[in-house]
């Protein structure tokens, strides 16, 4: 299966069990609140993920390491692999 | 020296070691990437050798090569140049039906995956016996240097997306250091069609659909210092364009 699929399958199951408590299509006869509660639940879903989104991609930004040292590390190496390799004999 | 005795066995496991290196204009780079991997794996003692793949560079690339060579051997140092640019995923499958080793590590010549990290890889390898193992910008210890915080911002997002999407079982997915198995690089590589970034991402993702394991090691990536980028151009697009392929067809 597709990853596709997969969501689209995810995505009707949750869809399908909403709408069966929030307009209550089998006829349970669920006490009120629970359809009042279900109604506007995909948006508070929506809500939520876009926030954790925003939240675990800006510390992520945020705790990006910086590399410095081994920046430092290769502009040294570098020094020292061209001084060697012209002594090798490298022509450039 | 103790070290030369710790590192006998390794030469005797029979395991070799193919480094794959793609060039495109990388005259000044070349000699430096090749010097560094040759510092690491004498230190290491693991058994290599460096396939140079050149696509008829303009500025002399494949001559350093031959100069690099000669100071290393033909053992060590070989040449497999191609007449044009022909693309950096056909780079590979060139490569790899030249690599003598019963491993491949893929990496790019300008610099940017350092070799110090190679030992690490092939420990990580042994450790679980992994089918391939992943450089990681984005754990433990990884990341990058010379990134404004408008690349960052765009990397982390791109990753998240992808990550939520595709569930891919590995954290970076459009880096492009790896060690393989070479018969699982081949099996890969046969079935990959895309290009550019989006080649290094439906690698891991169909690796993770035939059920390969995947180790991680972090890795600092830094920006080229010399010579420029050959991707580029309109790479989110292209980038989009890959993932949703990926999202409908694996
Ligand atoms: N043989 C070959 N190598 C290539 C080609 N395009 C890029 N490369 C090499 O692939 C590596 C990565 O390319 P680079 O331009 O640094 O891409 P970036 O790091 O994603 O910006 C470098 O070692 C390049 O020299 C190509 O068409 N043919
Ligand atoms: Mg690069």
């Amino acid at each position: 299966m597709t990853k596709l699929l997969e969501w689209l399958l995810g995505v009707s199951l949750v869809l399908s069990a909403w709408a069966v408590v929030s307009f209550d299509l089998l006829e349970l006869s669920l006490p009120q609140t629970y359809r009042e509660v279900a109604w506007p639940m995909p948006l508070y879903l929506l809500v939520t993920f876009g926030c954790y989104s925003l939240a675990t991609v800006g510390y992520r930004v945020a705790t990006f390491n910086d590399c410095d040292e081994a920046s430092a590390e290769l502009q040294g190496q570098i020094q020292e692999a061209k001084q060697d390799l012209r002594k090798k004999g490298l022509k450039i | 020296m103790a070290s030369r005795k710790t590192s006998q066995p390794k030469r005797e496991s029979g395991d070799k070691y193919s480094v794959l290196l793609p060039t495109y204009n990388e005259r000044e780079n070349l000699p430096l990437i090749v010097w560094l991997l040759v510092k690491y794996f004498g230190e290491s003692g693991y058994n290599y050798e460096i396939v140079v793949i050149d696509d008829g560079s303009p500025d002399g690339t494949q001559e350093v090569a031959q100069q690099l060579q000669k100071i290393y051997g033909e053992d060590k140092i070989l040449l497999r140049p191609r007449a044009k640019k022909l693309g950096l995923g056909t780079a590979y499958i060139h490569g790899i039906k030249h690599a003598t080793g019963n491993f491949v590590i893929i990496m790019d010549a300008d610099l940017s995956h350092h070799p110090k990290f190679i030992p690490e890889f092939i420990e990580k390898q042994k450790e679980g016996d992994y089918d391939l193992v992943s450089g990681t910008r984005y754990q433990g210890n990884g990341g990058v240097y010379g990134w404004d915080l408008r690349r960052k911002l765009i990397s982390r997002g791109a990753n998240f997306v992808t990550q939520v999407l595709l569930r891919p079982g590995a954290s970076d997915l459009t880096g492009s250091f790896r060690l393989y198995k070479k018969a699982v690089l081949e099996s890969l590589v046969e079935r990959c069609v895309s290009k550019g970034y989006v080649f290094q991402m439906e690698m891991i993702v169909r690796a993770r659909q035939l059920n390969y394991t995947i180790g991680e090691v972090p890795i600092s990536f830094v920006d080229r210092v010399y010579g420029e980028s050959k991707l580029g151009g309109n790479e989110i697009v292209s980038f989009v364009k890959g993932l949703i392929t990926l999202f409908a067809t694996t």
